[in-house]
C-alpha cells in the first residue's frame, strides 16, 4: 500500500495519538500525520497540507466536527478526500448528519483497531 | 422530595447503575485492554487529584465525573498511549477522554435518550480541595471500580 498523508482532528491529544496508532495497526503506512485540535485548526491545516484521509471527532470546541466536514467541501484541495468520524456521539441522527455533510465513515468511541481497519481501508481502495 | 420522587430516584439508580458499570467496563476493556471490577464505594477511598467532567444536556441533564489519584491517571494515560505517556497534561487529557467515552457509551445504551441528549467537551480539575454542589434536585448514581489496585470513582449527577 502506498504511504498516505492523514489529518487527525480531535481536541484530545491522547486520542489523536491513539487514532494514529490504530491506523498503523491497520497496516496503513503513514507518510505524514497532521494534527488539529478542532475544526478551525483542521481547516487551517488543509490550506497548507495535502492529505489523503481525514479522521475527525464531533464534539470539539471552537468548531465542531460536523461544521468542519461541511466546510471541507469548500476547500478545493480537499475535495474527494475521505472523511471518517470517530466520536462518542452514537445516535442515528449524528450518523445521518455526518454522512449528509460529507463524511464517508463513522466509528463510535470506544473503538478497536479492527474497527478502524474495517472502516478506513475500503476508503483507501483496500480490502480490510 | 415527594414519595413518588424518591421512588423514581431509587428506580433510576437500580436501573441505571448496571448500565453505567457496563459502559465503564467496556471503555476500559476496549481502550486500555484491561478489566475493571466494581467495588463498594464506601469501602474505598482515593485522593481525588484529578476529576474529569462531561456535561449532559437535553433528555438527560447533568454531569458525569470520573475521579482518581494522579498515579492512576498517569497509569491510564500509559495504558492508552503505551510508552508515549508521561506528562501530567497527558494524564489529565487521558482521564478527560475516558470520562467522555464513558458518558457517550452510557448515553448510547439508554434507548430513546441518545437522540435527544448532547454532551459537552470534557473539563478537568487538578487537585482535590473542592466541594461539588448541584443547585438542582436530582439523582446521583455513584460507583467505584478497582483498576490496577487503585480506586476510580464515577458519579452521574442528573437534574430532575
Amino acid at each position: 500500500m502506498d504511504k498516505i498523508r492523514a489529518l487527525i482532528v480531535d481536541d484530545s491529544s491522547v486520542m489523536r495519538k491513539i487514532v494514529e496508532r490504530s491506523l498503523r495497526q491497520a497496516g496503513i503506512e503513514l507518510e505524514k500525520v497532521v494534527e488539529a485540535a478542532n475544526g478551525a485548526e483542521g481547516l487551517a491545516a488543509l490550506q497548507s497540507n495535502l492529505v489523503d484521509l481525514i479522521l475527525c471527532d464531533i464534539n470539539m470546541p471552537v468548531m465542531d466536527g460536523l461544521e468542519f466536514v461541511r466546510q471541507v467541501a469548500t476547500v478545493e484541495t480537499a475535495k474527494g478526500v475521505p472523511i471518517v468520524m470517530i466520536t462518542t456521539e452514537g445516535s442515528e441522527s449524528h450518523v445521518v448528519q455526518a454522512l449528509s455533510a460529507g463524511a464517508r465513515g463513522y466509528i463510535r468511541k470506544p473503538f478497536t483497531p479492527d474497527q478502524v481497519k474495517e472502516h478506513v481501508l475500503p476508503l483507501l481502495g483496500k480490502k480490510p | 422530595m415527594s414519595a413518588a420522587g424518591r421512588l423514581a430516584e431509587r428506580s433510576h439508580e437500580e436501573n441505571w447503575l448496571p448500565i453505567l458499570e457496563l459502559a465503564i467496563q467496556e471503555v476500559f476493556e476496549i481502550m486500555l485492554g484491561c478489566q475493571v471490577k466494581p467495588v463498594a464505594p464506601s469501602e474505598h477511598k482515593t485522593n481525588a487529584e484529578f476529576t474529569a467532567m462531561v456535561g449532559l444536556a437535553g433528555a438527560l441533564c447533568g454531569i458525569l465525573t470520573v475521579r482518581c489519584d494522579a498515579n492512576t491517571a498517569r497509569l491510564i494515560a500509559t495504558h492508552m498511549l503505551g510508552d508515549a505517556a508521561g506528562s501530567e497534561e497527558q494524564a489529565a487529557d487521558a482521564l478527560g477522554e475516558i470520562c467522555n467515552m464513558i458518558t457517550g457509551n452510557f448515553k448510547n445504551k439508554l434507548a430513546g435518550t441518545d437522540e435527544q441528549c448532547m454532551l459537552s467537551v470534557p473539563s478537568i480539575i487538578s487537585g482535590g480541595e473542592y466541594t461539588f454542589r448541584s443547585l438542582a434536585d436530582g439523582v446521583s448514581i455513584e460507583t467505584a471500580l478497582l483498576y490496577e489496585g487503585a480506586s476510580i470513582f464515577v458519579r452521574l449527577q442528573l437534574h430532575s
